[in-house]
């Protein structure tokens, strides 16, 4: 019936009552009950979310760490097994390919989690670009499932089900373990901007993991969370959504990304184009901003600023947290500072609003306390 | 199919719209199969008060967190209040479709204003036909 792929929870989330949409070529659970019960339960408690659509690509082999060197932004050398960073696939133009979490397994062993609508141009761009150097490229999406249990419960709710020492793995930290007695992976790691784990596990486990989870998570408050509550989430910590903040096109630099590339040690695809292209000075720079007028802004609004349209939204949404709506746009890089008025064209209307430092949202502590940054 | 309610004494239009008369004064609102489809109502864009509008004509708009959609007049006449409350909580339309979350009132020219709309049955079975195709 469906042209799109699915998880191996796709019955388990009907069965819950989850709306389904398309989402990077799967037919995924955007709520289950509403958005902004699911957002509040994962700021004050927990949620669960499947995020098996996101793909997992291994390179192991004697010369990998060479290889994934030169495939991310972020460095990779100083990367411990046991530990994850944040990066980007540039192309030689600079622009993005991916943004991706790296995986160091063992000295010679990596994999990255790679954005669902990307896997199949990642897999051929890794292939391409350092198949042959020693290396052997996997593609694990099929056979690997995803959970992402984020809040400040996660912790307390988690050791319910697993021997891991989860107070001990600290933040961009993983483990390798069981959970609910089933061999996994588990990372201090999220893509909502409250504490979690993401559960690495093989896609037959999904769905024994993923009941075990909201069994013994009733007592913690928890509940199943929807890519409608993943995308207010990760907006309000200002983390970039691919297709949205980054392209093809996008310089990880106009992003915002400067932490996650290693400009000054180099080595990587496109690190030449990406110097030469802030040495000429970007023309745009993300910013965040803030509705001062009722109304939301969506992707694809028009920025405004002195009577000129400026830029773009790239993304936009209610914030649950801060009960004003919020978003991220391109802007000229005079005009993204904090502060600056600029308004956003709803329906033919200006709204004011007001760019702001983000993330919007920041400390969201283990105990649950947000705090609005402006 | 989940189960929603539409109350026997309102008319519907296609647009999931409902309509209630009181002589020539109708309220309007969306039902409930429209505030489920929409999920969390975050923002109503209402009409000014004396506008008048064409039968079918987008007179306002209606944002959830992740949806925009328009209003759709179900009879035309002229706008002759609007439910400000809803600036201030626009839940109220996922809270209670047919009361609280009311959204505006047309003044009809003739008291047979609303003919030509769905009673509840033919509305329940409108729906029924498009949670079938999706």
């Amino acid at each position: 019936m469906t042209p799109y792929k699915r998880t191996p929870l796709a019955a388990a989330h009907r069965a819950l009552g989850a709306r389904m949409v398309e989402f990077g070529g799967f037919e995924m659970p955007v709520q289950y009950t509403s958005i902004l019960e699911e957002h509040a339960a994962v700021r004050e408690r927990a949620g669960l979310f499947d995020v098996s659509h996101m793909g997992r690509i291994r390179v192991c082999g004697p010369r990998a760490e060479a290889a994934v060197e030169r495939l991310v932004t972020c460095e990779v050398a100083s990367l411990r097994p046991g530990a994850v960073r944040y990066g980007c696939l540039c192309n030689e133009s600079g622009g993005t390919v991916d943004d991706v979490t790296v995986y160091r397994i063992a000295t010679d062993d990596f994999f990255f989690c790679v954005n669902a609508a990307n896997v199949e141009k990642d897999h051929r761009w890794i292939v391409e670009h350092v198949a042959g150097s020693g290396v052997s490229i996997e593609n694990s999406s099929e056979t690997s499932g995803l959970l992402a249990l984020q809040g400040p419960a996660a912790e307390k709710l988690l050791q319910t089900q697993t021997t891991l020492a989860l107070a001990g793995l600290r933040r961009f930290r993983f483990a390798e373990g069981r959970v609910d007695d089933r061999t996994v992976l588990v990372s201090r790691t999220g893509y909502t901007g409250s504490d979690g784990f993401e559960i690495y596990c093989g896609a037959s486990d999904l769905e024994a993991l993923w009941a075990g989870l909201l069994e013994a998570g009733a007592a913690f408050g928890l509940v199943p969370a929807g890519l409608g509550a993943r995308d207010t989430l990760r907006l309000e910590a200002a983390l970039p959504l691919y297709g949205h903040e980054l392209d093809d096109e996008t310089s990880p630099l106009e992003a915002g990304l400067d932490r996650f590339v290693k400009l000054d040690v180099g080595g990587f695809i496109g690190c030449e184009a990406i110097r030469a292209r802030k040495a000429a000075g970007h023309v745009r720079a993300l910013a965040g901003f803030i509705l001062e007028d009722p109304g939301v802004a969506r992707a694809g609004y028009v920025l405004s600023a002195g009577g000129r349209d400026v830029g773009v939204v790239t993304s936009g949404a209610p914030s649950p947290t801060l009960g004003r709506s919020i978003g991220l746009g391109w802007l000229p890089p005079a005009l993204s500072a904090k502060d600056t008025a600029i308004t956003v064209r709803v329906r033919a209307r200006e709204l004011r609003a007001r760019v702001v430092e983000t993330p919007f949202v920041r400390k969201v502590d283990r105990a649950g306390r947000a705090a609005g940054r402006n | 199919m989940a189960e929603y309610e539409f109350p026997a004494n309102l008319k519907y239009s296609a647009e999931d719209e409902w309509a209630r008369s009181e002589g020539d004064r109708i309220t309007v609102g969306i039902t409930d199969y429209a505030q489920s489809q929409l999920g969390d109502i975050v923002f109503v864009e209402l009409p000014e008060v004396g506008r008048v509008v064409e039968k079918g004509e987008p007179f306002g708009v209606i944002e959830s967190v992740k949806a925009v959609s328009d209003l759709y007049a179900p009879v035309a006449g002229e706008i002759v209040e609007v439910n400000a409350d809803l600036t201030e909580r626009p839940e109220q339309v996922n809270e209670d479709c047919y009361g609280d979350g009311w959204i505006v009132v047309i003044a009809v020219d003739d008291e047979n204003g609303s003919s030509g709309l769905l009673d509840a049955n033919g509305y329940r079975q409108h729906v029924e036909r498009r949670t079938k195709e999706s």
